[in-house]
């Protein structure tokens, strides 16, 4: 894994993607808040739309690449992924350069923003490079499919491992490996059984094992029984998806990709271009990537301040933005936030 | 008191596999309300439970349900950890192409939930897709696992889902699939049901991606009329819907095929650890059979132990502990057949007044 501990009084230097459509916007809105918290960080912004590379394809600038490579750390707001605009998501390639293996959210209820679901803290961890996700698939004969679901040892033990470092290192409990073994015994067997040999290794946290169908039953009923998750990549798509329409949907969930190469925290929610320019997107999802990225750096002090003050914004209800069923602009949103953190800075 | 004799001639008889956990004790309660309900139905009891595990045994209960071309079965519980291994539940649905899975999620008044007024059809390939067990380790350490999609099981099932909906008088039909990523497998599933939504011109079709139908399931149910999804998914968004409506003891489930039609419940649980405490909610395991008497044909038992069942369960003093309540499933079931037994003597007395 990345090592990006922040020795106090030392600067770091962060990559920012502001991306497309609202991610300029809610970018500035959270470099604000940064600064306000004064925050030892310092943004290198870069550009990755793409260009035309020899083999004409399109590509993320080698330039861009080589900034995240440098600072192993990023934060980025959405990219739009054009349909049939003959390049790769963009999503895809920055997974692939940086082999970014585990795609973490927590889920957490924002008091003051009401669902059916209260006190929701657990977070999914997702294996991301393998699984159903390896593009391989066959016409075997017309009328007739293949597609092949892969999962190796290697990057089941690496999820595993990372899952239970993570429960150590934020101060979590249990970790539930999400599987379908009673199906698929050989490939979910085998990400089962590294699960079970790293928690062998790591004593301290408690260890469960449940089928993908007793989880989504069990999540729906009752999500406070959860703490960290761990599962193969389409269990986690689907069901880090689930968990975030529990505490209110993309627009406030965040989310993080750690790597071996870097790690990457991003708002899962699209580039809206509906809205985009408005002055009307809600920042909370972007903020919170950035929250967890401070927490990743070790910065604990300051991504508590800033937690805080969001929630905090949040449940007074005052300030928020239409998503959130208020009238405030992204603008106001992120001034109110401000002026909380300047009481306590 | 003598259960009321069958109303009606020709007596059907129905292949009964208790099978593990919560199964025999919730199969029970299947033929004590039968009897009570004057259904005309004989059940030909076979242990399917994993105590009977040989292929002879297999075939053995595969034979009877042939023979009866019709089941009703609690589930067998499939222990993965074992060698050899294989689930006898998915073998049982793949020999008898029971290719359609229908689970219907409704909201049941009384019973508290997070949502109100569901009322999703979910209906799932039952017999490919990621079900293949097909496997393999190409060197030490990486597996291969192969789903596969067919055009002839997707039109099928597809089709299936549109009849279904044109049968119960259903508004939408919604595809779920993963096509964006699996653009070839369920690329093509997508395509068939396209294709077979045009010759429903009165049901509106439209698709959805997994991941988000399972966000939009917990954010607004209500959005949802009929669902049709590969297996997977099935077993997922299944699950989902049965947690959104009060949980695996309220959700009764069928698998329909061509030529046989095997009942169970909705989720497929086996319970073991509630099992023999007389505390598992019987509640869908009687729509269950409740869906088995509409498969025959016998509608009007169907609705008089339907109408019993959700009166009963709707009252918070007959609700089990997966409901929030602390009524046993003996009193459940007693109070559902003196509720049966005050409706049939009601009509006993209209009908010769
Ligand atoms: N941060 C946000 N604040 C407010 N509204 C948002 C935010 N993010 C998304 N939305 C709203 O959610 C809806 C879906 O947006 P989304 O960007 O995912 O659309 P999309 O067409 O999938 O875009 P993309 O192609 O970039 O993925 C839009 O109506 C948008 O306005
Ligand atoms: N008819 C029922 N009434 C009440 N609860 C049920 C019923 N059937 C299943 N459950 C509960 O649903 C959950 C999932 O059951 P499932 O059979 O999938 O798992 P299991 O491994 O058998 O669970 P367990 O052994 O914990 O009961 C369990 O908590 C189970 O007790
Ligand atoms: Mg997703
Ligand atoms: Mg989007």
């Amino acid at each position: 894994a990345v090592s990006c501990r922040c020795y106090s009084g030392g600067r770091r230097t962060v990559t920012l993607i502001p991306g497309d459509g609202i991610g300029p916007e809610i970018s500035a809105s959270v470099q604000q808040i940064f600064e306000a918290t004064k925050v030892p960080i310092d943004w290198d912004p870069i550009d990755v739309t793409p260009v035309r590379g020899p083999d004409g394809m399109f590509n993320i600038p080698q330039k861009a690449l080589d900034v995240i490579h440098k600072h192993k750390i990023g934060l980025k707001g959405p990219l739009a992924t054009p349909i049939g605009k003959g390049h790769r998501s963009l999503n895809l390639a920055l997974r692939k350069e940086f082999t970014l293996y585990a795609n973490v959210r927590p889920c957490k209820s924002i008091e003051g923003y009401k669902t059916p679901y209260d006190n929701v803290d657990l977070v999914t961890i997702r294996e991301n490079t393998e699984g159903e996700y390896s593009g391989i698939e066959h016409v075997i004969v017309d009328g007739v499919v293949q597609s092949i679901k892969l999962i190796t040892e290697e990057a089941s033990r690496r999820v595993a491992k990372f899952a239970f470092d993570y429960a150590r290192a934020n101060g979590r409990n249990t970790v539930t490996a999400v599987h379908k073994a009673n199906i698929m015994r050989m490939s979910d067997g085998l990400f089962l059984k590294c699960c079970r040999e790293e928690a062998a290794e790591h004593r301290d946290i408690k260890f469960n094992e449940s089928y993908l169908d007793t989880v989504c039953l069990n999540m729906v009923q009752d999500p406070t029984q959860f703490d960290v998750l761990v599962m193969p990549n389409l269990y986690g798509d689907i069901l880090s998806d689930l968990c975030a329409g529990l505490i209110g949907g993309l627009g406030v969930t965040p989310s993080g990709n750690i790597g071996e190469g870097a790690a990457l925290f991003e708002s899962v929610h699209g580039s809206a271009p509906d809205i985009a320019g408005e002055d009307k997107a809600n920042p909370t999802a972007l903020l919170l990537s950035a929250v967890m990225m401070l927490r990743h750096m070790e910065m604990f002090r300051e991504a508590d301040i800033i937690e805080r003050a969001c929630f905090d914004t949040i449940a007074e209800g005052r300030a928020v933005t239409g998503d959130l069923g208020g009238k405030a602009k992204c603008s106001e949103f992120t001034n109110e936030i401000c002026s909380k953190i300047a009481e306590q800075v | 008191s003598q259960p009321l004799a069958s109303l009606y001639g020709g007596r059907h008889t129905v292949t009964f596999m208790p099978g593990d956990g919560v199964g025999p004790e919730l199969m029970g309660h299947i033929k004590e309300v039968f009897r009570f309900a004057g259904a005309p139905v004989d059940f030909e009891e076979i242990d399917f439970s994993s105590n009977n595990s040989t292929d002879a045994d297999m075939d053995n209960a595969m034979l009877a349900i042939k023979r009866n071309g019709i089941a009703i079965k609690g589930n067998r519980e499939t222990n993965f950890d074992t060698p050899g291994f294989k689930s006898r539940n998915v073998q049982l649905r793949t020999e008898l192409d029971l290719f359609a899975n229908v689970l219907w999620c409704k909201s049941i008044d009384g019973v508290k939930t997070r949502h109100d007024n569901i009322d999703i059809i979910i209906i799932r390939e039952n017999t490919e897709g990621e079900y293949k067990n097909l496997e393999h380790e190409n060197v030490s350490g990486v597996v291969e696992s192969l789903k596969i999609i067919t055009a002839d099981a997707s039109r099928r099932i597809a089709k299936y889902a549109f009849d279904f909906a044109t049968k119960h008088g259903r508004k939408k039909v919604t595809a779920i699939h993963k096509a964006n990523i699996m653009k070839l497998g369920d690329g093509l599933f997508l395509k068939c049901c396209k294709e077979v939504s045009e010759l429903y011109p009165d049901i509106q079709y439209d698709s959805m991606i997994v991941d988000n139908c399972s966000m939009q399931l917990v954010s607004k149910p209500q959005q949802f009329d009929v669902m049709v999804m590969p297996n997977l998914y099935g077993n997922i968004i299944s699950n989902i819907g049965a947690g959104l409506v009060g949980g695996p003891g309220v959700v009764p489930g069928m698998n329909v095929g061509t030529d046989y039609a095997v009942f169970e419940s909705g989720c497929r649980n086996t319970g073991k650890h509630i099992a023999g405490k007389n505390i598992a909610n019987p509640t869908g395991m009687l729509l269950a059979g409740v869906d088995l008497l509409v498969y025959l044909g016998l509608e009007q038992h169907a609705g008089l132990i339907q109408d019993s069942v959700i009166n009963t369960i709707s009252q918070k003093e007959y609700q089990t502990p997966d409901l929030g309540g602390q009524a046993t499933s003996t009193e459940v079931v007693q109070a559902i057949i003196d509720d049966i037994k005050f409706k049939t003597q009601e009509r006993y007395k209209k009908s010769h007044s």
